[in-house]
């Protein structure tokens, strides 16, 4: 470690060489390297985190680049991991990096998960951050929570020396159409700056010991009034006593939905036309579109489903196999015989094959 | 009794806070207040997972409420 690097955290009083140390002893797994992931690394990288470990399993997208500041017009299309830390090496050449090119999934997260020490969830979707809370439940690591709505943003640290876990504030994973996400319902691009430098100031109190961590406390921010608020929780101690994961992290529906893989609905792509109903953004579409898709946003889908021959196979595509989900269970409302059929992983698993069409 | 709304509950009521002693009554408990909460705006029924906090501590269904109460909705957000 070169000490004149980090000279002001040394002289600084109760940080000092002491915690230097213990942040360049550190291992710590990023889970997401998005809008809060990228600040979370971008911090973590510079204040001299020994070990950063990443997880993604997308590609820069022109519109991710409003938030996630890291990355350039010149990056899109490629793998996130990779550009991360091609970027970071160029920041730190002292960190040591550990790359996950895969989505943290029930089969790789506590092989991946118990090699660190602390646990930043920087992820955008239920599923996983539940997996992840579970995972390290089972692991005893504490993971620093992170999550956005709009303007605003909700910080926490979970699991840490026996203090409460996620499931100590929301025990359940709510349903595929209770709460919108990022790619749904827009967000600012400097919130998740904001709520991913909170939990790089957060993990490195866990690490250093410094300070008070945001443990049985979440804190509430709300961009538009500048405000933070605190609810201060307990553990339930139930939650603790994980001893496996769930049976399964997916969204739990009350009738499974049929889906179809990306690579077997490239080949029926390939065969035959199909009935494709895109239900991103107009903006999203216009953005990139699978040849012959019909695009009806999510919102519109209820009030537009006259548009949709029933007697074909309908397939719903989104950006990550989300939304058409839920598109799908909307649907099935009005159409319970109508074969209905999710594109699992959605266009960011197309991505690969996207050109030929 | 100010209600404090968060994420999705901010988007259905349309609000960021609403005030619910108006007309002098206001819920005994957090069960009765997400009751209230379901009948004036039915949107909130869809919500199976919302945290409520009772000056600023969560708070269980039984909890009782009082008149000078400030209660905020919280729901999960996935956003990243």
């Amino acid at each position: 470690m070169n000490s004149k690097r980090y000279d002001r955290h040394i002289i600084l009083k109760d940080f000092g060489p002491e915690a230097q140390q213990k942040l360049s002893e550190a291992k710590v797994l990023v889970v997401g390297a998005g809008g809060l992931g990228v600040p979370a690394l971008t911090y973590l990288n510079s204040m001299g985190v020994g070990t950063l470990g990443i997880v993604d399993n997308d590609t820069v997208s022109l519109s991710n680049l409003h938030r996630q500041v890291l990355y350039n017009e010149s990056d899109v299309g490629s793998s996130k991991v990779w550009k991360a830390i091609e970027k970071l090496k160029a920041q730190n050449s002292e960190t040591l990096f550990e790359a996950y090119d895969t989505f943290l999934t029930k089969q790789n997260a506590l092989e991946i998960i118990k090699g660190f020490d602390l646990v930043v969830d920087a992820t955008d979707n239920f599923p996983t951050r539940y997996l992840i809370n579970d995972v390290c439940v089972l692991l005893k690591k504490p993971f620093v929570y992170g999550a956005l709505h709009g303007f605003e943003g909700q910080v926490s640290v979970f699991n840490y020396e026996g203090g409460p876990t996620y499931r100590c504030l929301f025990p359940n994973m709510p349903k595929a159409d209770e709460v919108p996400n990022c790619n749904e319902h827009g967000v600012l691009g400097i919130v998740p700056g904001i709520v991913g430098n909170l939990q790089a100031l957060e993990t490195v109190k866990a690490i250093t010991g410094l300070g008070e961590p945001l443990s049985g406390v979440l804190l509430l921010f709300n961009g538009l009034a500048n405000s933070f608020q605190k609810i201060r929780f307990s553990t339930n101690t139930e939650n603790l006593g994980i001893t496996e994961l769930r049976e399964s992290y997916e969204f739990e529906c009350t009738i499974p939905v049929q889906s179809v893989q990306a690579d077997s609905f490239e080949r029926l792509l390939e065969k035959r036309k199909l009935q494709i109903i895109d239900v991103r953004t107009p903006k999203e579409y216009r953005e990139f579109r699978l040849k012959d898709s019909i695009n009806i946003p999510l919102v519109d889908l209820e009030t537009r489903r006259e548009e949709i021959d029933m007697q074909r196979p309908v397939y719903f595509i989104c950006q990550s196999g989300i939304r058409s989900q839920k598109g799908v269970i909307q649907i099935r409302k009005y159409a319970p015989k109508a074969n209905l059929i999710n594109v699992s992983g959605g266009i960011n698993q197309l991505s690969m094959y996207a050109a030929k069409y | 009794m100010e209600v404090l709304l968060f994420g999705i509950a901010k988007d259905i009521v349309g609000k960021t806070v609403i005030h619910l002693d108006e007309g002098g009554e206001v819920p005994a408990s957090v069960s009765e207040l997400k009751e209230q909460l379901i009948s004036s705006y039915p949107e909130f029924a869809k919500l199976s997972s919302l945290a409520i906090a009772v000056n600023s501590e969560y708070a269980t269904d039984n909890v009782s409420l009082g008149k000078g109460d400030e209660i905020a909705i919280i729901p999960p957000v996935s956003g990243g």
